[in-house]
């Protein structure tokens, strides 16, 4: 048990300390996606204690902020400079295809919402 | 492929040979397209450019009303004049793609002062659609395997006969559009996952929003492309390129889904959509996996995973469990009737009799696929080996997507046409390495011919060392596709076949003896592209022939050869318009469901079925009046307010598909609903017969009466030439119904319902007396009409 604990505890220091490394932009792009993913369960919430009664509304909601984190996340993968499958993709170019995505996921779920 | 390999010197040729073949490829293409569109004119050459079939029309009224009217009025259209007198909101049950395509065609061509007809636009749209499915072909092949076996698989589809069956010109139906959209997406799809865009996925989500506006097949896309993302996680080609061409798909393709009224919150809530967020999970979880498994270390990473699999095991349990209970507590388990005749076979001619009914939904026979795949049924097989020997992602989607296609078209003979595009895919590839091995094994005997000696020692001397690894490789992989390529050539070929499998196996047995290994002898490679060609020039014959005699009847006008001549049998049309000319516009006509469409259609009436068979009880009324005695076939018919009763009548000129051999169905679908009609009471020991033989309440329904009336006036003996026999009761009169209109081949005949007698005061007692009486001996259920 003992060693279980400091086994855990060695586990989050060293990954605390990898992620300490990570890139500041890189860094940006992961609270963006956790806030979305923090709203999506707020919303979750909500809905198991009000009911899911406009459900597209409900839908649309949750999806916005679902899709939102994992167009992040995608961006995250193609500006990440370790990765090495995405060496000869500008970040430019990455940056306009996720605002592209996003336009696209948002002009639905506006016309989603009702 | 040896293109990066090229000298700066050799550059400016390379260059120039690249444009050359860029050019010949775009040339070839269009080609195909022009191919691909014209094969399939046959229908309106040999018939006229009419809409075929049955749900065509029923698609045509609905892009004649949206080219009249406008989207908006499309969307919130209420249909009275089908299914009277319910109704049918059209706008929020039709998967609208193919009409707002044709209608976007329509009103761009005419906004270009192209006057084209509505019914011109809406015939020639198939065509057009098989052109751009062709195209997408190649993309799709491209991207797994290269150039050359995009070009093959883009002109094998061309002209496949399971396709060619569905979208000759005048088969407006969705399967049209929806082939397209079906092979774009997948194309897109593998497009993302070799280039990891965001871009692409956006496209990709877009074109499947195209596809579940066309076809409800919209779901075998939705369960295969996570069913790929699964096996590649298992069998450890996780990539971060996966990630992107997936997850923002099912997000995407959810909402946009679900924008589609007729799917709306389906597109979340029934079990044809959940495999794909249980693997949006996944997918998510092994993600995470990956990017932790970067940042530590082995050794941490194991403390990690035993921590995360004693806690993700718990939760993945307690999910299930609550997913489990939840789909369990429906119904259906949350799936739709369709969904599950296709899991489960058997499931639909068990409890559906109306999916059961229609004879595409049927499980198909051997010689149907032969029909309609022809020789890629035997080059399948050599396609999923080439896909095999570099397995990429792309060549393992186009595998599983064949694998799953072959079962479905087991299912379901309709289904078929998923599976054509997957054949031709890989018969392509088949076809385009055999070639690719037959050809360079000549390109090198020739070049051995001429400049014999000095030129290939020097050459293999300098080779031969980094050659000799990759030769034995590729020697042995074209070996093995060379062996079972030539096994589906013709018998023929016997001989030579023979001849190669021992060149074959000669090879393998001295493996390092320079570059010789790369080829065949130059015999064999000559006969191979000859046989391959012959191969081609038999399947293109077959697809000519299926296109031009077996797919092109538009089946409202029937042709038939004999030795006076050809017979033209335009009876359909000819009812229809005698309805339209001599019918009140408000009087309901009745028919069993397929002619449903046809008559709103055509004859612009009021039916009280369709072919959108939505409400099963309806349609068992219909049913049960058309297998019940005269009379209380007449209380059914007048409850519904039907004028006009339409019978379908084979017997005169041997049209096999009409109501008489349809009529056991409609006794199942109404026995089904209505437990007082029995089928055994139509069958005499368990044959359905309609000669002496037949049971009286057979011999005595309205069906019956309706087809043979007046029939024994022909010949004199009422002879049926479709069943082959005398029929069982020849003369009677008809005390209800009142025959208006019979064709001129007998095929179609109208009855109109008789008025209802003057009540005479003493009658009137009896008969309402009689009336109870029989509705309490029919034993449960009653006409909900009445």
């Amino acid at each position: 048990m003992p060693r279980a604990t400091s086994d855990a505890k060695l586990l989050i220091q060293s990954l605390g300390k990898a992620y300490a490394a990570t890139p500041t932009n890189l860094k940006i792009i992961d609270l963006y996606a956790v806030f979305a993913v923090a709203t999506a369960l707020i919303q979750v919430v909500y809905m198991g204690i009000v009911g899911s009664f406009p459900f597209n509304s409900f839908l649309s909601g949750v999806l916005s902020c679902i899709g939102t984190a994992v167009l992040a996340v995608c961006l995250r993968i193609q500006v990440n400079k370790d990765n090495k499958e995405f060496k000869d993709l500008p970040p430019e170019r990455a940056f306009a295809d996720f605002v592209l995505c996003n336009l696209v996921l948002h002009l639905v779920i506006m016309n989603f919402l009702g | 492929m040896a293109e990066p390999e090229s000298s700066t010197a050799a550059a400016g040729g390379s260059r120039l040979r690249n444009a050359f073949g860029g050019v010949l490829c775009a040339f070839t293409l269009l080609l195909i397209g022009v191919l691909a569109f014209s094969i399939r004119l046959f229908s309106v050459i040999k018939y006229e450019s009419v809409i075929h079939e049955f749900d065509p029309y029923f698609n045509f009224r609905v892009t004649q009303f949206l080219s009249k009217n406008g989207i908006y009025e499309f969307w919130n259209w209420f249909d009275d004049r089908t299914w009277y007198p319910l109704g049918r909101v059209i706008g929020g049950t039709v998967y609208p793609g193919l009409t707002l395509t044709a209608g976007t065609i329509w009103w761009l061509l005419n906004s270009l002062n192209i006057p084209l007809s509505v019914e011109t636009v809406c015939v020639f749209t198939a065509p057009i659609f098989s052109a751009n499915a062709s195209w997408a072909t190649y993309l799709l092949t491209k991207e797994a395997k290269g150039t050359g076996a995009g070009l093959m698989a883009a002109a094998i589809l061309a002209m496949v006969p399971s396709y060619i069956s569905r979208s000759v010109a005048g088969s407006y139906d969705n399967e049209a559009v929806a082939i397209f959209a079906l092979i774009f997406t997948f194309y897109l799809y593998v497009k993302t996952l070799n280039t990891g865009s965001l871009f692409y996925a956006t496209l990709n989500a877009l074109s499947y929003f195209y596809m579940v506006c066309s076809w409800g097949g919209y779901t075998f896309i939705i369960n295969l492309i996570p069913m790929h993302v699964l096996l590649c996680i298992v069998t450890g080609r996780y990539s971060s390129r996966l990630y992107i061409a997936y997850a923002p798909l099912v997000i995407l393709g959810t909402l946009l889904a679900a924008l589609v009224p007729v799917v709306g919150f389906n597109a979340v809530m029934t079990s044809e959509h959940f495999a794909s967020f249980l693997v949006f999970i996944i997918l998510h979880v092994v993600a995470l996996v990956y990017y932790v498994k970067g940042l530590l270390t082995p050794r941490l990473f194991k403390v990690a995973m035993t921590l995360v699999i004693t806690v993700g095991l718990a939760v993945c349990f307690a999910v299930v469990a609550i997913l489990i209970a939840l789909v369990a507590s429906s119904p259906t388990k949350g799936w739709s009737g369709r969904s599950l005749s296709l899991l489960d076979p058997t499931y639909a001619s068990k409890y559906i009799p109306i999916i059961a009914s229609v004879s595409e939904h049927q499980p198909p026979t051997w010689p149907s696929y032969f029909m309609d795949i022809n020789m890629l049924a035997f080059l399948i097989p050599a396609g999923i080996i080439s896909c095999f020997l570099p397995l990429s992602d792309a060549s393992s989607f186009v595998v599983l997507y064949l694998v799953t296609a072959v079962y479905f078209s087991g299912v379901m003979v309709r289904l078929m046409l998923v599976l054509a595009p997957a054949a031709c895919i890989l018969s392509g590839i088949a076809l385009s390495e055999a070639f690719d091995v037959l050809t360079r094994s000549v390109k090198y005997q020739l070049s051995k011919l001429f400049d014999d000696s000095p030129a290939a020692s020097g050459n293999s001397s300098a080779e031969s060392s980094s050659a000799s690894t990759t030769s034995t490789n590729s020697a042995k992989y074209e070996t093995r596709s060379e062996k079972t390529k030539t096994a589906p050539k013709e018998k023929p070929s016997k001989k030579n076949w023979k001849k190669e499998k021992e060149v074959a196996e000669s090879i393998p047995v001295k493996p390092k003896k320079e570059k010789k290994l790369l080829v065949l002898p130059m015999e064999a490679s000559v006969l191979g592209i000859l046989l391959l060609i012959v191969l081609g020039g038999f399947y293109v014959v077959h697809c000519v022939w299926a296109a031009a005699e077996a797919y092109s009847a538009p089946s409202i006008v029937l042709t038939s050869r004999s030795r006076d001549g050809l017979h033209v049998f335009d009876d359909f049309r000819e009812a229809y318009a005698w309805l339209s000319h001599n019918t009140d516009v408000d009087d309901k006509v009745a028919s069993w469901w397929d002619y449903g469409y046809q008559t709103t259609a055509m004859a612009n009436r009021t039916v009280i079925v369709d072919n959108n068979t939505w409400n099963n009880t309806h349609i068992a009324t219909v049913g049960t009046a058309m297998s019940s005695p005269e009379k209380a076939a007449w209380e059914i018919f007048n409850s519904l307010d039907v004028k006009y009763v339409l019978v379908v009548f084979g017997g005169l000129v041997g049209y096999p598909s009409d109501d008489i051999n349809k009529f056991l169905w409609m006794v199942r679908i109404g026995g089904g609903v209505f437990p007082h009609i029995k089928e055994p009471d139509y069958l005499r020991d368990g044959n359905y017969r309609v000669d002496a033989q037949g049971t009286p309440t057979m011999l005595n329904c309205l069906m019956y009466k309706l087809c043979y009336y007046r029939f024994v006036e022909t010949d004199g003996k009422g002879f049926d030439r479709v069943r082959g026999y005398e029929i069982g009761k020849k003369h009677f009169k008809l005390t209800h119904f009142e025959e208006v209109f019979t064709t001129h081949h007998w095929m179609v005949r109208i009855y109109k319902l008789k008025p209802q007698k003057n009540r005479v005061r003493g009658k009137l007692k009896k008969l309402k007396s009689g009336s109870k009486a029989r509705s309490t001996n029919a034993a449960g259920r009653k006409n909900p009409w009445q």
